[in-house]
This record gives structure tokens, C-alpha cells and sequence, in this order.
């Protein structure tokens, strides 16, 4: 079909696109860099992080990339001081709502949060810290997980029922009480549907999600399996 | 059953209702329930089977308006009304009913708040019995779903709401013509119909007001729009928190499909569409339509990021349309008046009337019905009977919390989609909030704050984390522990909450801080500068003594 290659410009550099292609798909394939955090490929985009907002002409509303479909003529711009302003803004806003104490942390060096901080150069935080006390649950054999450090960005609830197909994970409360539980909001240890494969460690971004028996900074995320699995399983008949 | 019985009922019934020497009626919405109108309902039909009156009536009916003055009856035909009524009364409101009118209880319906009203939506509040199918077929109920059946392709229907100029009454004003349109053309091999009854505005009660007085009007519109868009099953979302609107509703459905009125092959024609009630568990958020389709679709509430849009992918991925409880109610006097009809009232850009709950600091606080155009200081001190207590007015607040303050100063702007939404106010779903001199606006803005911020679904940042910052700085605004910086860092937060959250929560919740800093932002100094608050509200603490 003809119709279905499209051309768009992404901060005036000319690219093409298939129909159906996210703007964030089609930057990365052209080395335009957009930071995100909730997005990750091979999970379904929640554009929940607002981290890619940019900026398309003729739409007074800002459009996360991850979500939004490139279109045939469309003038894309990534990198304006506004959209670096708010980025800013908001991972300011991400680091005062829990903890990230990054010299205490086990994913200190290997923590995306950490990454896009210096990425939309924050050097510190404008906003007041509200340090929740939020707990840390060690009960599960081989895994633990440290709400003082959870970005809420869904990674883990999605992999867990997208790719494990366990739904062990999900989110309960709203606002700024919402919290990642497992099952019925029951210790991690106790659950009877997750499996312990380790996905959801691994897509973590931050030091929420640990394997136990790390110390600081030796706790590497290894998210190369997910594009593999994802594959495999589209390729299954 | 066909047109013709439906049409034979609806003269049986209106025939009925002229058999009684008088009526009355007695109101039973929410709003009267809660101050014992149902005592007043069962003394007066105890009173009136105790002395054997014959030819005389007594009905249950939906919302009479005027809440402030409930329990009312209204009595039929002499159109007197009795406001305050308590159950006691009712041997002298019956012995009244020949003689003079009971003055002690006469509420004067001569006055601004009932003759400056239009009532199209209303029309049927507190004239039917809401539990009763036949008395809305008596007041001409189910005609415009006939006409549409029997005389019209989708097409027409569909060209004769968008003659209307009806925009959508939940808030956005969008073109209702233009969203049916875009659902019709939307393929799917299932199609949906949504009533968002998920009213959750602080002060409003417009939806729940309708939904308890005159529920076959709501299934009635229901009906039509899926008739227009190729619809198949329909959900009327309410929330838990109306469960009078949601028994009302439920039995108007069953009713309406006894009668043939929803089901398969409706009226005798080929067309077939069923709905059921979804109970809402009470997240505001669940009234933004993406959000609203997941909870019905037993997920968490929460919006998802839009395109694509309900009309074209919605409940389980399927053509929805999604309007609200006032639009679908509009739908029913379109059809039966035609389009043309309803142009002519209200202004060029807002066709129609506005139902609004009018509440705080006014003399006759109730539900109302206006002409669109209509002037803020006509609703406020005709209607509303102005500010009591002497009191000076100082702004009223529309929209909900996606909405704004308005001062005095555009007290004489007509009310509408446009010239609210370019004071930095909204026409929202129809709460209207008024204020006196002794409300602190920081302090409104912080209500606000703390609603939106405690409603947030939690899963975009700036809304989540950027409402419970926002109400942290009002916080110590109102404490009087703020600094010029906390004003500017709340300025910037307005900004960047409302440009990048990913819902119209987010977006609208900077909203009240927004018009209040731009309106009364002297208020704000005072607060920071000098350390007091205006209007006397916030409990600002004496200084604390620096020790050297």
C-alpha cells in the first residue's frame, strides 16, 4: 500500500515513517533522543510519566510521543527550553515525592530516575520533599521491594500481566497515596501467583525493585530479555 | 408495543390525572427527602385516607427547585405551593384545599426565582411521578422517540440535533450533532451509548436532579442517540453515591422494557437496542470519558491518553458515544419541537437552556433553569434573591473544580460557553458557587486544591505529584507561613500541571488558583505580606518570637 509511508519532520530533520508508528518509534530510529520513563518497548505505552511531551504544530496541546501516531506532514519539535522546562519540573516533582537517596540506594549508577536527572539537568529539587514513610517489603525469598523508591510508572504491573501473564502486580489508592501492591495488597512473599521470575526486577527503573543479596550499585537491570520475549511471543502461531 | 398503544395509554393516563378534584404533590427528590419530605408524603396520604377524601390526590414527584425551602408541595390545579411543610401540616394543607390558602406555608411563586426561569430539560420535574412510565407518557414522553422511529432515517435525527446547536452539557460544549455524527461514520461491528451520570463537582447536583425526577426522559434521549448512531446496548453510568437517581433509573429501564420501549424490535420497527445501569464507585475522575469506560469495563478508573477517541475506539475498543445526563435530556423536546425550535433560544454560539445548581451564599439556593445569555447578576440576585444577611457579594465560582471565580466586575456578562471561558471560568457540568465577603478566596482555591488533589487517579506525575504540591504552598498561604518564592513556585506549577497532565483533571486543576490569583491576588499578598487574612477565615498564627 502506498499510502502507508509517511514523512514527518522531527526538529526540522526530514524522516519517514510507516503508518502506525508512534513519534517516539520513529525519533529513536533516527537518533533523535526524547527521554522517557514509564515507556519501555515491548510493553504497551501508558504516556502516564509525561517525560516525552512534545511539541506539534498546529495542536495548541502538548502530545506524548510514546502514544501519539506520526502523520503525514506533521512538524514535530522535541527540544524546546518550554518542554525541557516542565521535564525538569516533573522528575523535580518525582524526586520530592518519595525517597531517592541515590548514595543509599542498590541501583545507585544503574537507575534510570538517576540517568534522567542529569539528561534534563537537575541539580536540585524546587520543591518542597514530603519523605512519606512508606515501607519496604523483604518477605518474598529472592526479591524485595522499596516503596520509598517507586516512580509509579507501571512498568511492573505491565510486564507481570502482559508478558508473565500473572497480573501479580497492580496499583491500589489514587492520588498521591497510590501504591504498586501484589495480589490483594498482601506481602510480596505470600502471594500465590507470582511465579518469582524476576521480570518485573528487571524493568524497574529504579531501586524499588531489587533482588536481594546486592549491594549498593551492584544491582544492574538487565532489560534485554523483554524485546526477546516479546518477539517469541508474537512469533508463536 | 406500537405507536398507537403507547399514544392510547398516554390519553388514558391524561385523562386519569383530570379525574381528581385536586392534587398534590408532594416532592421527593434528594434535596427534599433530607429534610423528612417523605414523612410529609406519608402524613398527608394517611391524612387523606383517614378523612375519606375522595377526588383528592397525593404523588410522589421529582425536584420542585427551590431546595432551600423544602420539604414543597406543589398543588394541583390551583399552582399553589407550600414550601417548609412539615408532617403535622398536613390536616391544615388539606383543610386548605377548600378555603383559602394556608398563608403560614404559601411559598410566592410570583417572583423572579420561578418566571425567570425556562424549563425544557425541567420540565417534567416535579409535574410526574418519576416511578411512573405513564405519567411521563401523558406529558408527551416518548414522542420524540416515535417521531424519530417512524419518520426519520439516523441521518434526519442526526441533522436535526445538530440544527439544535446543542453542545454537550457536561462541561466541554462540544457539538453534540458533531459527536453523533462521528460516531455514526465510526465502523465497528458493535456500537455503544454512555449516559455519564458520574456528577462528582463539589456543589453540583444538576445530573442527580434529572435523573431523579424524570429518568424516562434520560432513557428516552438514550434511546434516540443510539437509533442515530447505529447503537446496540447503552449503559447509564451513575454513581453510588445517588442510589435514589440509580432506583429510579433501574425502574424506568424496566419499564421501559415491559413497555417495548427498549428491547428488541422497539415500537413495532426494526430497530433493537437494551441498556442497564453501571454503578459508579465514586471516583471523580471516572466522569472523564476514558476513565469512565475502563471502570465500566471493571478496570481501575483511570483515563487513558486520547486519541483515539471514544467515538472512534471506546467501550471494549468499540464506537461509543459518551454524553452526559442534560444532554441526553435535551435530546427528547428537540425531537418533538424540532431543531429549529431550540435554536431560538439562548445565544448564537450556546443554543438552548442551562440547568444550574445554584448554591453558597444566595438567598434561594435550588436547582434552576435559564435561558442561555441570561446575565450572572440576573441568576444571582432575581433568581437567586441576592446575598443574604447584608452581606456584599465577592465572586462566584462555576465549573467545579475545572472551573474559576468570577468578580463582581462581570456581574452583567451573559452567561455562556465563550464569555465564561474567557473570564478563566467554565460553563463545566453547572455548579454555581456564590460568595460573599466573609469567603477567604485563598482559601476556596485551597478546597479546590484538596479536592482535586485527593480525586487525582495517580497515574500521570504533574497531577499526582503536582495538585499535592499545589496544595501544600495554599496550605502555608492560608497559615500564613508562605513566602513571596512559595507564590511563584505555585505560579509555576499552575503552568506546568495544567500543560502536560495527561486528563482534563490535571489540566483544569490549576484552575481555581489560576482565576482567584488573577481576580484576588491582593488577598494572596495579604496573606504572605502582612500575615492576615481578609475575609477573617484562615487561622493565621500570631509570629512566632525570634530569640536572638
Amino acid at each position: 500500500m502506498s499510502e502507508s509511508i509517511l514523512t514527518l519532520s522531527i526538529d526540522g530533520k526530514d524522516v519517514s515513517a510507516v503508518a502506525g508508528q508512534t513519534i517516539l518509534e520513529v525519533a529513536r530510529e533516527n537518533g533523535i533522543a526524547i527521554p522517557t520513563l514509564c515507556y519501555l518497548q515491548g510493553l504497551t505505552p501508558v504516556g502516564a510519566c509525561r517525560m516525552c511531551l512534545v511539541e506539534v504544530k498546529g495542536v495548541p496541546k502538548l502530545l506524548p510521543a510514546c502514544v501519539t501516531r506520526a502523520a503525514e506532514g506533521m512538524e514535530v519539535t522535541t527540544q524546546t527550553p518550554r518542554l525541557q522546562e516542565y521535564r525538569r519540573t516533573i522528575v523535580e516533582l518525582l524526586f520530592a515525592e518519595r525517597n531517592h537517596v541515590c548514595a543509599v540506594c542498590v541501583s545507585n549508577n544503574h537507575c534510570e530516575l538517576q540517568d534522567l536527572a542529569r539528561r534534563v539537568g537537575m541539580n536540585h529539587v524546587r520543591v518542597p520533599y514530603r519523605y512519606p514513610r512508606l515501607g519496604v517489603d523483604a518477605t518474598h525469598p529472592r526479591f524485595a521491594v522499596d516503596h520509598n523508591r517507586c516512580v509509579l510508572c507501571g512498568r511492573c504491573v505491565r510486564v507481570c500481566d502482559e508478558i508473565e501473564g500473572a497480573h501479580t502486580w497492580d496499583f491500589m489508592g489514587r492520588g498521591i497515596e497510590c501504591r504498586v501492591i501484589t495480589d490483594m495488597n498482601q506481602p510480596w512473599g505470600s502471594s500465590e501467583t507470582c511465579t518469582s521470575c524476576g521480570k518485573c526486577v528487571h524493568v524497574c527503573p529504579t531501586g524499588t525493585l531489587t533482588e536481594k543479596g546486592r549491594a549498593a550499585a551492584e544491582m544492574k537491570k538487565r532489560l534485554q530479555f523483554l524485546p526477546y520475549l516479546t518477539l517469541m511471543r508474537e512469533a508463536r502461531p | 408495543m406500537t405507536p398507537e398503544e403507547l399514544r392510547e395509554l398516554a390519553e388514558k393516563r391524561r385523562a386519569q390525572l383530570k379525574q381528581p378534584r385536586c392534587r398534590l404533590n408532594v416532592c421527593l427528590a434528594a434535596g427534599c427527602q433530607s429534610c423528612a419530605g417523605d414523612s410529609v408524603f406519608k402524613a398527608i396520604k394517611q391524612q387523606i385516607e383517614a378523612r375519606k377524601l375522595d377526588g383528592v390526590q397525593v404523588r410522589g414527584v421529582g425536584c420542585l427547585g427551590l431546595c432551600a425551602e423544602g420539604p414543597l408541595v406543589l398543588v394541583e390545579p390551583s399552582g399553589l405551593l407550600y414550601q417548609r411543610v412539615k408532617p403535622e401540616d398536613a390536616g391544615e394543607l388539606l383543610d386548605a384545599l377548600e378555603g383559602a390558602p394556608l398563608k403560614r406555608l404559601e411559598c410566592p411563586t410570583d417572583v423572579p426565582f420561578f418566571r425567570a426561569q425556562k424549563k425544557i430539560v425541567l420540565e417534567n420535574a416535579g409535574v410526574i411521578d418519576p416511578e411512573n412510565l405513564e405519567d411521563y407518557l401523558a406529558a408527551k414522553g416518548y414522542e420524540g422517540l416515535i417521531r424519530a422511529l417512524t419518520d426519520m432515517t439516523p441521518a434526519d435525527v442526526i441533522a436535526e440535533v445538530t440544527t439544535s446547536g446543542l453542545r454537550g452539557r457536561g462541561g466541554g460544549g462540544y457539538p453534540t450533532g458533531l459527536k453523533w455524527s462521528t460516531v455514526a461514520k465510526s465502523k465497528g461491528a458493535k456500537k455503544y451509548v454512555i449516559c455519564n451520570g458520574d456528577e462528582g463537582d463539589p456543589g453540583a447536583f444538576m445530573d442527580r436532579a434529572v435523573l431523579e425526577s424524570d429518568p424516562h426522559r434520560v432513557i428516552e434521549g438514550m434511546i434516540i442517540a443510539a437509533y442515530a448512531v447505529g447503537a446496540q446496548h447503552g449503559y447509564a453510568y451513575i454513581r453510588a453515591e445517588y442510589p435514589l437517581a440509580v432506583k429510579r433509573m433501574q425502574n424506568a429501564i424496566k419499564q421501559a422494557q415491559k413497555a417495548g420501549l427498549l428491547g428488541d424490535g422497539i415500537l413495532g420497527t426494526s430497530f433493537s437496542f437494551n441498556m442497564e445501569v453501571r454503578l459508579g464507585a465514586g471516583a471523580f475522575v471516572c466522569g472523564e470519558e476514558t476513565a469512565l469506560i475502563a471502570s465500566i469495563e471493571g478496570k481501575r478508573g483511570q483515563p487513558r491518553p486520547r486519541p483515539p477517541f471514544p467515538a472512534e475506539s471506546g467501550l471494549w475498543g468499540y464506537p461509543t458515544l459518551i454524553n452526559n445526563v442534560e444532554t441526553f435530556a435535551n435530546i427528547p423536546p428537540i425531537l418533538r419541537h424540532g431543531g429549529a425550535w431550540y435554536a431560538a433560544i439562548g445565544t448564537e454560539k450556546s443554543k438552548g437552556t442551562k440547568v444550574f445548581a445554584l448554591a453558597g451564599r444566595v438567598k434561594n439556593t435550588g436547582l434552576i433553569e435559564v435561558p442561555m445569555g441570561i446575565t450572572l447578576r440576573e441568576i444571582i440576585f432575581d433568581i437567586g434573591g441576592g446575598i443574604p444577611d447584608g452581606k456584599k457579594f465577592k465572586a462566584v465560582q462555576t465549573g467545579g473544580p475545572s472551573g474559576g471565580c468570577i468578580p463582581e466586575q462581570y456581574l452583567d456578562m451573559p452567561v455562556d460557553y465563550d464569555s465564561l471561558a474567557r473570564v478563566g471560568s467554565i460553563m463545566g457540568s453547572g455548579g454555581m458557587i456564590v460568595m460573599d465577603e466573609t469567603s477567604c478566596m485563598v482559601d476556596v482555591a485551597k478546597f479546590f486544591m484538596d479536592f482535586c488533589k485527593a480525586e487525582s487517579c495517580g497515574k500521570c506525575v504533574p497531577c499526582r505529584a503536582g495538585t499535592d504540591q499545589m496544595h501544600g504552598i495554599l496550605t502555608k498561604i492560608c497559615n500564613g507561613e508562605a513566602t513571596l518564592d512559595d507564590l511563584a513556585l505555585l505560579e509555576r506549577l499552575c503552568d506546568v500541571v495544567k500543560n502536560t497532565s495527561l486528563c482534563g483533571l490535571g489540566q483544569t486543576a490549576p484552575n481555581p488558583v489560576l482565576s482567584t490569583l488573577k481576580y484576588f491576588r491582593d488577598e494572596y499578598l495579604a496573606h504572605i505580606v502582612d500575615k492576615r487574612c481578609p475575609a477573617g477565615v484562615c487561622k493565621i498564627k500570631a509570629p512566632a518570637e525570634v530569640h536572638a
